[in-house]
């Protein structure tokens, strides 16, 4: 594994071993929920959760990427961490998805920052060792550009939906692609957002700490409010589900592909009310525009026409089928899963 | 197709078998290969795990099959069901077929066989006998349409080792033993790649899915110094040689398009995809369960081999591809076309019979276009 300095573990926390971590420090977990001092670190990790839960990205105290105060730094590292075990003592998965997804954009602004640092090479290095080691993606530097190979790059590429990501809209020189730092970072942010995902999933979930319990309680109230939109079930066809996952994720989802998942679901009797938060992740999320489109499509405003469903046809000239076998030829989503004789 | 057809036919291909399995290419792994076959008016059978090239001899003396095919993929179990057989990594393969081109030389060399009345006619839309329009379309592929398919093959190798860094000696091309042309690409990076990264391939070497953008043409505030110019690499350097011509009037023609707008740009990239994209059967490419005919084998549409191409600019499948006996049968031809075989020519015949060479008699038979007197 990657040997880490100060400053690193602030910014990727989740590449630290946690219980080393916290010994190294000669620190053990009992401490903090008894300590009146340490016990303030417990409310910062619980707002970074909370922070995270909102969709926002947790503001640190990290001043450019160098940590403020001498002292802040483990302080930024234990409110990680312990969020972490409030999320496991919690146990919903809705909050640490969001959490992980949360954290992930974090780290990709500063493994940004890093890529693009040009006065220090470490700092490149560093960034370039992560992408590599985490994600076995082989970054090079060549003139002002990172390059990767081709395949590479069509792994994590296929999941974009905007053209510009298509590899023909892309610079290629033998056999690599050309990508700014950002488009690099940007490349790997779902797989950012699973590695922290997986690594929480992971961690083993201590016995109930005292000093914790408040915490814990206040959480398990909240990711209530989220529990209402779980509507991914089986009984949606593969576009559908495909719309879903890629806004829970965070994703862009284009027009086109919203449109068809709202109408989708407002035919199936769901209301604005309910469909309304799963566009909550999108990275230009606005409640106000959201409800004013959705209502539109439902036709409870405006013109008064209820929108239908794109065909099957039509959504495979927009590349939103992702067609299965289960599809047995159906013209419209909403046909699917309808037994024809 | 009649019995006596079928028990000529399967001595033909016995007897190449037999005397030429040293054409045939014995894929590398062959143990984690898929093999299938057919039988003369029977069905494929798939799923076939074979050691060796040993192995595989004995599938063509015992079965005599019409036609054999392998995976370009490898699998851990390659006879077991589809789901069963842990697919571990696939040669990336490109078909390029003459019918796929458009050419207009298509339809002067191609008859149609009536399903009603078996009528045989130049005639394409309705059989000229009963007015059936239910018609089985054969083409004999002429030099056009042979020539035609090299000039794809060759874009694509340019493709393959100027943009992907692909080794010239990992690129085999074939003749597919009837209208086109089976690229395969061995230890490439994209060994592993699945099906729909084997797809974004497809219409990268395409040219499908451009953006004005990735050719300098902005939506907003379009400028004239990001356009493309022609030592640029990759497809913003065919771009310019295709859309300028020569330098003197790459100027004047990107004033033209600042001038037409962005729209109208976009309009334009689908026309130069059309004429610079290569024309392979994405279908082809992004499928990687596939079996391919066995290089070396026989195509039982045509008779003809399918074979390496050890120089594809001087290849001529007519003269390279045929392997059949010189031996003398009779027919009884029906070819309103006439064709050239192994520097012969042959036909237009009218329902008549006549004594021709062996090979030029299961060319002809292949096609539908005689049976045995
Ligand atoms: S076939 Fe229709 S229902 Fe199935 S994934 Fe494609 S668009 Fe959706
Ligand atoms: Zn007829
Ligand atoms: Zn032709």
């Amino acid at each position: 594994m990657i040997a880490l300095g100060q400053d690193e573990i602030a910014k990727y926390p989740f590449l630290a071993d946690a219980g080393q971590y916290l010994k190294d420090k000669g620190f053990s977990l009992e401490q903090f929920g008894t300590d009146p001092d340490l016990k303030q670190l417990i409310d910062k990790a619980y707002d970074r959760i909370l922070v995270a839960a909102d969709g926002k990205i947790y503001k640190s105290d990290l001043i450019e990427d160098h940590v403020s105060k001498e002292a802040a730094l483990p302080r930024e590292v234990f409110s990680f961490l312990l969020a972490i075990v409030l999320l496991k003592l919690c146990g919903m998965h809705t909050l640490i998805k969001r959490f992980a997804l949360a954290e992930a954009r974090r780290a990709e602004k500063y493994l940004e920052r890093d890529l693009s640092n040009i006065s220090d090479e470490s700092k490149k290095e560093l960034a370039i060792r992560v992408i590599d080691d985490l994600f076995s993606v082989q970054v090079e530097k060549q003139d002002d550009y990172f390059v990767i190979p081709v395949s590479d790059y069509l792994k994590h590429s296929i999941n974009f939906h905007e053209r510009e990501w298509k590899l023909i809209n892309r610079h290629i020189e033998n056999g690599l692609v050309f990508l700014t730092p950002h488009e690099t970072v940007r490349l790997i942010r779902k797989e950012l957002g699973t590695y922290i995902n997986s690594k929480i999933i992971n961690a083993k979930t201590p016995a109930m700490i005292p000093g914790f319990e408040d915490s814990v309680n206040k959480l398990a109230l909240l990711s209530k409010k989220f529990a209402t939109f779980t509507v991914t079930t089986g009984e949606y066809p593969p576009c559908i589900k495909h719309a879903i996952d890629v806004l829970e994720k965070g994703e862009n989802l284009p027009h086109s592909g919203r449109f068809m998942l709202a109408t989708f679901l407002l035919s199936k009797g769901q209301t604005v009310n309910q469909i309304a938060p799963l566009f909550k992740n999108a990275p230009d999320y606005n409640q106000r525009i959201t409800l004013y489109q959705l209502n539109h499509l439902a036709g409870t405003s405006g013109s008064g026409t209820q929108y239908s469903c794109p065909s099957c046809e039509k959504l495979k000239t927009q590349s939103l089928c992702f067609a299965t076998s289960e599809c047995d030829n159906i013209i419209n989503p909403l046909q699917f899963g309808k037994k024809r004789k | 197709m009649q019995e006596s057809d079928i028990k000529f036919l399967e001595e033909s291909f016995k007897k190449y078998y037999f005397e030429h399995f040293d054409l045939i290419r014995v894929p590398e792994r062959t143990s984690e290969r898929e093999f299938g076959y057919q039988k003369f008016n029977s069905g494929m059978t798939r799923h076939i795990q074979i050691k060796d090239d040993k192995e595989l001899h004995l599938l063509f003396m015992q079965n005599v099959p019409s036609d054999v095919y392998c995976s370009n993929a490898y699998y851990s179990f390659p006879n077991l069901p589809m789901n069963e057989k842990d697919w571990k990594e696939a040669d990336l393969i490109f078909d390029i077929d003459a019918k796929d081109l458009n050419l207009l030389c298509r339809e002067s060399h191609t008859i149609s066989i009536c399903n009603e009345c078996n009528e045989i006619s130049k005639k394409l839309k309705q059989c000229r006998k009963c007015n059936s329009t239910k018609l089985e379309k054969k083409s004999l592929p002429c030099k056009n349409c042979i020539d035609s398919s090299k000039d794809e093959v060759f874009k694509l190798f340019k493709i393959l080792v100027d943009d992907f860094a692909i080794n010239k000696e990992n690129i085999h091309v074939y003749f597919s033993g009837n209208e086109g042309f089976h690229v395969y690409v061995y230890n490439s990076q994209f060994q592993q790649i699945g099906s729909r990264e084997r797809s974004e391939l497809s219409d990268y070497i395409m040219l499908r899915g451009a953006i004005p953008e990735t050719f300098g043409m902005k939506k907003f505030k379009p400028n004239r110094s990001s356009f493309p110019d022609f030592d640029d690499k990759g497809w913003k350097g065919r771009f310019s040689k295709y859309m300028y011509g020569t330098k003197s009037k790459r100027s004047k023609i990107i004033s033209e398009l600042l001038v037409n707008g962005y729209s109208s740009f976009q309009k334009t990239l689908d026309n130069v995809s059309e004429n610079i994209g290569v024309k392979i059967d994405p279908n082809v490419t992004m499928d990687i369960h596939r079996i391919f005919r066995l290089p070396g084998s026989i195509n039982s549409k045509s008779g003809l081999t399918k074979i390496l191409c050890k120089d594809i600019s001087k290849f001529d499948p007519y003269n390279e591809a045929s392997f059949l006996s010189d031996d003398t049968i009779e027919i009884l031809a029906n070819s309103p076309l006439e064709f050239k075989l192994k520097n012969k020519k042959f036909g237009p015949y009218n329902n008549e019979k006549v004594t021709v060479p062996i090979f030029a008699a299961v060319y002809m038979i292949c096609k539908k276009l005689a049976r045995i007197a």
